[in-house]
């Protein structure tokens, strides 16, 4: 057993001295091992694990952060002009809809909606756009295809993508976007924009029908897209397609824009198909195959993803069209240069809060989203209300990019409570009143730090038919005073309340107090202040409040049953039209009884009429004038407490150039540049280690185990 | 004004866990071979001062598990109305806490706020932190402050000196009187340590409180102590209002615990044969169970229920009260397994013992002989689980909360405030008196309960106990 | 000892189905195969008929436990019930709800988990009983006495204090550490350094005042006095006999865990970052992620019912008077 000490004594000594010799390379912090400071690599995080990497699945914005490098649709979004402008990507142009009547006769471009039957989109793409290097593309000397009839020994030492020798490539066709279209309709990747897409595209219904029927009577076999023909998506020629849509849905271009319309090879998924690939996660799903700047070289969701430049990328240069103040922020500076810039970025998961913000400080992240709780230090207020970040940031210079999102935040009422729905006069005041108290001015300085716009509407700015200033605030919660837009005083609220039938919080009839429920998933570490603070405001009108939090299940069952009375929830936009947002206040689209969007069932006959009318229109002063009217109902019959519109802040390093916030592209990583010297300068400077707290430790140490010895020596000599 | 008392059902039980823990002391007074280990603990300076600070804690805890609604300040008399808040008589008593709301984060002590905000100044919009509304609003000139808290502090330990004085004096009198010698000879024998429990100690701790409450109460009257949180709530407030809930948790638990593990471990030993498989199966098939797992589901079950019954949980507090309830009931269900399974190894060994054998060689029935006989021979082992456990609990809800199966996110608890803290911590500069808070009452609490149980154990156990 | 081994193994199996069935049970009690459809699927554009799409694809589609529909043996093996958990018994823990291979992932998870665990159970075991000796030694002297104190006080701190403070100061405040991440190979080291530190701190406490317990009752036996009357100095008896004796309920009782430290650490794992297990679990309780969460409930309690049965070979081999049959 002496021994056994000895043995035990020695390894401890030698887990110190390994501890501190990994102690003594670079800066001791860096959670970069083994990686060199000054390669062209750009760093950020993520935190929460992307679900789904097929085009024709994902959707959060987590993971398009990944699919919008890889993946290449037919268009994008320009990436400095705003308005949002769509550009051309791989196609050739931004495609015009072609109108034809119910007979198939070409109609003019302003034809009534109503007599058109359908539009047809023909995208052409460029020819020599070619497929990042793939083994599912690699040909062996006879020019088959190399991996596509893989037997269980051949995949048995494969653990991933890498462990496949050869890979090849293939041009970009036209077929590959029909291919994916008919993907949506795949029932075994439940898309889910298909019940959406198979509203608009024409046969994508009965497609997905057919699937569904060849997909149960053989549920071993893989579904052979090609043998199912899709009328509304045609192949023209090798570089040409043509999608027919029903009626006329304007909307659809800005669909062109998202992952969901782009290119997929069948090779990746008749490759991916093989028996055994599927358990090693080897799937279109995890292992994206695109034409995009970036290829995925290293998957690993739970600690890093690794995107590196694809070497057969078609080439495209740096927007050289921006306006006086991209120039004068340098966004211009690269006009022309061949995109991208950055040769490989790197993804580490990082879900706590404190090691993201830390690691961004100590320069390990390129640049960081920052959480309300971090930005006392990194913003503060100039006199005229303008962020700037304090002084220890700028001195470390750091930039802030600020942008407004284009979502929204809301309380929800349900119109079909009979406490606080319905349509009637006084049910309106209630709900009036009930707006002017939830003081979202406050909020907004609590708990986002002034991260967000009080909501005037449904409409968040940025989008056609958002109001700026005083002439777009909403009466019945706000006033305009000496040009300033203020929130109505909570007198107002009161009368408003009394008008209702609760005078001071009172019902006039019965005397009861008024209780309210409010439902909200409430979760997260501020959640107990949240709740809080909903009680707060109420408390001003006298009105009792029972705040009900509760699980994403049971609140995503409270809305789709009409259970619940005020509830928290949010939008974002898919694209940027008023449409978009308006659409969930469609009586139609109802939650209760359709399951649509519209999670107030709000229902109200003059704004249906109205919003059919201006679903269709083209921007312009005609159809600002029907949104306006829809405004004002809407506003009046106040079925939504119009929260905030949220901004999103970011900072970005001196390192780090051409960034330009972009809330509609999600390609912008190509035109991300960085310089690594500087950088590799900075994290030296940032990252001295601090020592007087070990030789502190120590001395503690010995002067707490001195005595001891001592004693126990006497102790020796004494029994000796 | 009149009241609607509201029991919540945590309230009900912790009531009737104390009225059992007072009938166990009747009992236990009554019987000397009882009484003895305890006089033991009694003996001990350490227990003694942990068990002070304890009492000061449940004291805390009961008041707070009185709940009632107030009526409605313009309701008619005939027909009263009540809030829909539930309040207990804590909150009134420290009703200045509670009331004393600023607009958000403010330092302990301070009188600004902590955040810098839009301040409209002469028509301009400056940003600035603004004063508090409550904390240090009496001073007109910020320097004024510092002299001023050192004066209200002062104040509070003289008062708190000065009460601790008066105690002590009743005290010797009433000690003097009972042991018939004159306050003198027993001031005499309280310097010189000659008395039969650690007098010392326990005066001593009773000044230390008694002077570090007053101090707080001087504080707290101008200021808040321990700084107010994100939507302005005053965080000693909340510390206070988050015993409650530690307690609970610590030990509605062991009331869960208790009758499951004497049951089923007594049982599994004494009656060996199928009874003993049985039960130890489902000891097993629990225990294999990732207790976090277990935890999160009942969590989650909880929620249904309440969900399909709106009518039963009107108020936020009933909503939390039964959520806590299930992480007591679920916590119970998780650790009973330790305690049966030492149980039933004790019960094993005492069934073969001589006297235990005779008695059932005369027909004694078995529930006679496992009340008589084994019950009261495993009782200690029952009791230092009992406060060895309770400590573990209390730190346990932190985690879980941290997790997020813990208590309901709108309930006071350390839990909670730590869970909070996360974000806080990522703020420059650092919001950090809401975790020590946490940190220091939790740590109080903790320590002092490890304490006691030190000497409970040791008192109890005289295997362990008598030897040094 | 082979033997008894496999009939070991043969009780387990029950304990198992139990384990599955109680899990089952529980997790549908809240959660409809309808939740898990819409958990997965989104908050954007479901339709019904895309959630009944998902649950065939997914074997969500069948009855929960008995399928009155089917004929004979198929009315209980036609089952969600059935169908997701008869593989397991095979460690085929098949598709987690989000498309990932649960048996790659727990492969490629368990060896960070193991990185974090296993140091922090070897080191804070010999810290430890560094720390019970030291006091053993110097019994009934101050330094056993603020020992025992500083003990319990450390003992008294939640866990959670001992992270953020680590991360706070070591690594944020004095740039000594990585705050958090995770790499393979000799680069883990420094990743691993900080919450191996952080555990072994956090276990010094409760560990230490259980071994000085173990220690003190060794050391009170009639052999030491015997040995010390021999002229053993004090050292000798100490590590000679105390040590050596004392070892065997300490390992003893460590064995049990042993298996269960590839389960990993739920708090520490998600605090720094590391790809184990542990943050594997987390993730999946709060994303509902019920193929996952029954998949790590059945591999906890078959490394336990594992450790139970090393526990018995361990006291069978250092004690040879216990029989194993």
């Amino acid at each position: 057993m002496v021994r056994i000490g000895e043995i035990l004594l020695r390894a401890w000594l030698l887990g110190l001295g390994m501890s501190l010799m990994a102690g003594c390379s670079d800066s001791w912090n860096n959670p970069y091992p083994g990686s060199e400071a000054n390669a062209n690599v750009l760093y950020s995080a993520f935190s929460e694990r992307p679900k789904h990497l097929d085009p024709a699945r994902s959707y959060s914005s987590n993971e398009v952060e990944f699919t919008g490098q890889i993946y290449e649709p037919p268009l994008q979004y320009h990436f400095l002009k705003r308005p949002y402008t769509l550009i051309p990507l791989t196609a050739e142009a931004v495609p015009k809809p072609q109108y034809v009547d119910a007979a198939g006769h070409a109609l003019p471009d302003d034809a009534p909606a109503a007599s058109i039957a359908e539009s047809v989109y023909e995208i052409s793409i460029r020819p020599d756009v070619r497929y990042q290097p793939h083994p599912a593309f690699a040909r062996d000397a006879a020019g088959r295809l190399r991996y596509h009839a893989l037997d269980a020994a051949a995949v048995a030492g494969i653990t991933g993508i890498h462990d496949f020798a050869h890979t090849g490539t293939r041009e970009l066709v036209a077929a590959d976007y029909v291919y994916q279209i008919k993907r949506l309709a795949n029932p075994r990747l439940s898309s889910p924009i298909f019940g959406l897409m198979s509203e608009h595209i024409v046969g994508l219904k009965a497609l997905g029908e057919a699937l569904e029927k060849s997909a149960r009577d053989n549920p071993d076999a893989e579904l052979k897209l090609d043998d199912f023909p899709l009328v509304g998506a045609e192949v023209v020629d090798r570089h040409t397609y043509r999608i027919r849509i029903k009626g006329k849905y304007p909307q659809f271009t800005y669909w062109l824009a998202m992952p969901f319309f782009a290119p997929v090879p069948w090779e990746a998924e008749v490759f991916y198909a093989q028996a055994g690939m599927a358990d090693r996660n080897l799937t279109l799903d995890w292992q994206p195959v695109g034409t995009g700047p970036y290829y995925l070289a290293e998957n690993d969701p739970n600690r890093r993803m690794v995107l590196k430049k694809n070497p057969h990328f078609h080439g495209e240069t740096y927007p050289a069209d921006g306006d006086a103040e991209d120039r004068q922020a340098g966004l211009l500076a690269d006009a022309g240069k061949t995109l991208p810039f950055v040769e490989e970025a790197v993804y580490s998961l990082e879900k706590e809060t404190i090691p993201y913000w830390s690691k961004f400080l100590q320069g390990y992240y390129d640049s960081s989203g920052i959480s309300s709780d971090s930005f006392d230090q990194a913003v503060q207020f100039s006199s005229g209300g303008d962020p700037q970040l304090t002084d220890s940031m700028r001195e470390q210079d750091i930039h802030l990019i600020t942008a407004v999102a284009a979502s929204l935040w809301y309380v929800g009422f349900n119109m079909l409570d009979p406490v606080v729905g319905g349509l009637s006069e006084d049910r309106q005041k209630l709900r009036q009143a009930l707006s002017i108290a939830f003081d979202y001015d406050e909020f907004i300085s609590i708990f986002l730090n002034g991260r967000g716009i009080p909501a005037q509407g449904p409409i968040p700015p940025g989008l056609f038919g958002y109001v700026e200033g005083v002439a777009g605030l909403n009466p019945y919660v706000y006033e305009a005073r000496d040009g300033v837009i203020q929130r109505r005083s909570i007198e107002t609220a009161r009368k408003l309340l009394g008008e209702a039938g609760y005078p001071n919080g009172r019902d006039a009839k019965t005397g009861a107090p008024l209780v309210l429920y409010f439902d909200t998933m409430a979760s997260g570490p501020d959640a107990k202040s949240r709740l809080d603070w909903m009680k707060k405001q109420l408390d001003k009108l006298n009105v009792q409040l029972v705040v009900r939090g509760t699980d994403y299940n049971r609140f995503q069952d409270k809305i789709r049953k009409g259970n619940a009375q005020l509830f928290e929830w949010g939008w974002n936009a898919d694209y940027p039209d008023p449409e978009n947002f308006l659409f969930l206040l469609y009586g139609p689209h109802k939650k209760v009884g359709s399951g649509g969007e519209n999670a107030a069932n709000y229902d109200n006959p003059e704004f249906n009429r109205l919003f059919e009318r201006m679903k269709d229109m083209d921007n312009g002063p005609e159809r600002q004038q029907v949104i306006d009217a829809m405004l004002e109902i809407v506003r009046r019959d106040a079925p939504w407490i119009f929260a905030y519109y949220p901004k999103s802040f970011g900072l970005r390093h001196g390192w780090v150039h051409n960034v330009k916030p972009n809330l509609m592209a999600n390609n912008t990583l190509k035109y991300r540049r960085i310089d690594p010297g500087l950088r590799e300068a900075r994290r030296d400077e940032w990252n001295r280690p601090v020592l007087w707290p070990i030789v502190l430790l120590l001395a503690a140490l010995v002067a707490v185990i001195a005595p001891a010895v001592i004693a126990w020596r006497r102790h020796e000599r004494k029994t000796a | 004004m009149t009241i609607h008392p509201v029991i919540l059902w945590t309230d009900a039980l912790i009531f009737a866990l104390l009225a059992a823990v007072l009938v166990l002391v009747w009992l236990i007074r009554r019987q000397e071979h009882l009484r003895a280990p305890w006089r033991v603990v009694a003996q001990r300076p350490m227990a003694m001062g942990a068990a002070l600070v304890l009492g000061v804690f449940v004291s805390i805890g009961l008041l707070d598990s009185l709940h009632y609604r107030a009526q409605l300040p313009d309701s008619p008399a005939d027909a009263p109305q009540y809030s829909v808040e539930v309040l207990s008589v804590f909150d009134a008593l420290v009703d200045g806490l509670r009331a004393r709301q600023e607009k958000t984060y403010s330092a302990p002590l301070a009188m600004q706020l902590y955040a810098k905000e839009f301040v409209q100044r002469d028509g301009v919009t400056v940003r600035d932190s603004s004063r508090l509304q409550h904390g240090g609003a009496h001073l007109a000139q910020a320097d004024a402050r510092l002299p001023d808290i050192t004066r209200r502090a002062l104040a509070g330990a003289a008062q708190g000196a000065l009460a601790s004085l008066l105690v002590f004096a009743g005290l010797a009198v009433w000690q003097a009187r009972r042991m018939q010698t004159s306050p003198g000879a027993w001031l005499a024998a309280w310097r010189g340590g000659r008395l039969d429990w650690p007098a010392r100690t326990v005066v001593l701790m009773v000044a230390t409180m008694l002077m570090l409450g007053g101090v707080m109460m001087q504080l707290a009257a101008g200021y808040h102590v321990f700084g107010t949180d994100k939507v302005g709530q005053d965080v000693l407030y909340i510390s206070l209002k988050s015993i409650r809930t530690g307690l609970v948790i610590g030990t509605l638990t062991t009331l869960v615990t208790l009758p499951l593990a004497i049951g089923f471990g007594i049982a599994a030993g004494y009656f060996r044969g199928w009874v003993d498989d049985v039960i130890q199966y489902v000891y097993t098939v629990l225990n294999s169970i990732p207790g976090v797992l277990l935890i999160a589901a009942a969590v989650l079950i909880v929620q249904v229920y309440i969900e399909s019954n709106p009518d039963i949980f009107d108020t936020a507090a009933a909503r939390a009260d039964i959520r806590l309830l299930a992480l007591c009931l679920i916590m119970g269900v998780t650790s009973w397994t330790g305690l049966a399974r030492l149980l039933r190894g004790e019960s094993l060994k005492l069934r073969t013992l001589d006297y235990v054998e005779a008695a059932r060689a005369f027909g004694v029935s078995n529930a006679r002989i496992i009340s008589r006989h084994i019950f009261p021979n495993v009782f200690h082992l029952v009791l230092i689980a009992i406060v060895l456990d309770f400590s573990g609990l209390v730190l346990a809800e932190a985690v879980l909360s941290y997790i997020g199966v813990g208590v309901d996110p709108a309930m006071y608890s350390w839990g909670n405030m730590i869970n909070g803290a996360r974000l806080e911590l990522a703020r420059e500069p650092v919001v950090w008196w809401q975790l020590g808070a946490a940190f220091a009452f939790m740590f109080t609490l903790v320590l002092a309960a490890n304490l006691f149980a030190d000497g409970v154990r040791d008192a109890f156990d005289p295997r362990l106990g008598g030897r040094r | 000892m082979l033997a008894y081994i496999l009939r070991r193994l043969l009780y387990a199996i029950p304990i198992l189905i139990g384990v599955n069935l109680l899990t089952f049970t529980l997790f549908f009690v809240v959660n409809t195969p309808d939740d898990i459809a819409r958990l997965q699927l989104g908050a954007k554009h479901v339709t019904p008929e895309a959630i009944e799409r998902w649950k065939v694809e997914h074997g969500y589609d069948k009855p929960l436990m008995l399928n009155a529909a089917a004929a004979g043996s198929a009315q209980f093996t036609d089952t969600i019930f059935f169908k997701h958990s008869a593989a397991m018994f095979v460690f085929e823990f098949g598709k987690g709800d989000d498309g990932r291979n649960i048996g790659n992932e727990i492969r490629t998870r368990m060896g960070p988990s193991l990185a974090i665990a296993l140091p922090v159970f070897v080191i804070g075991l010999l810290v430890n009983i560094t720390f019970a000796l030291l006091m053993v030694f110097f019994r009934a002297t101050y330094l056993d006495l603020w020992g025992v104190v500083l003990c319990v006080v450390l003992m008294s701190i939640s866990g959670l204090f001992y992270i953020i403070a680590g991360q706070y100061f070591i690594a944020k405040l004095w740039n000594l550490l990585p705050i958090s991440g995770f790499a393979g190979g000799i680069d883990g080291i420094r990743f691993i350094l900080l919450p191996v530190l952080v555990g072994v701190v956090a276990g010094i406490g409760s560990g230490s005042r259980w071994y000085r317990t173990i220690f003190l009752e060794e050391i009170g036996k009639d052999y030491v006095r015997t040995a010390r009357a021999k002229g053993l100095g004090e050292v000798r008896v100490l590590f000679r006999h105390v040590l050596k004796n004392g070892m065997i309920p300490i390992l003893t009782g460590a064995v049990v865990v042993l298996p269960l430290l590839f389960m990993g650490s739920l708090i520490t794992e998600s605090f720094f970052g590391i790809p184990g297990l542990g943050s594997y679990t987390i993730d999946a309780i709060q994303a509902q992620d019920f193929a996952v969460v029954r998949a790590m409930v059945f591999l906890g309690s078959f490394l336990y019912i594992v450790g139970l049965i090393l526990t018995d070979i361990s006291y069978s081999w250092v004690d040879p008077r216990v029989r194993l049959q």
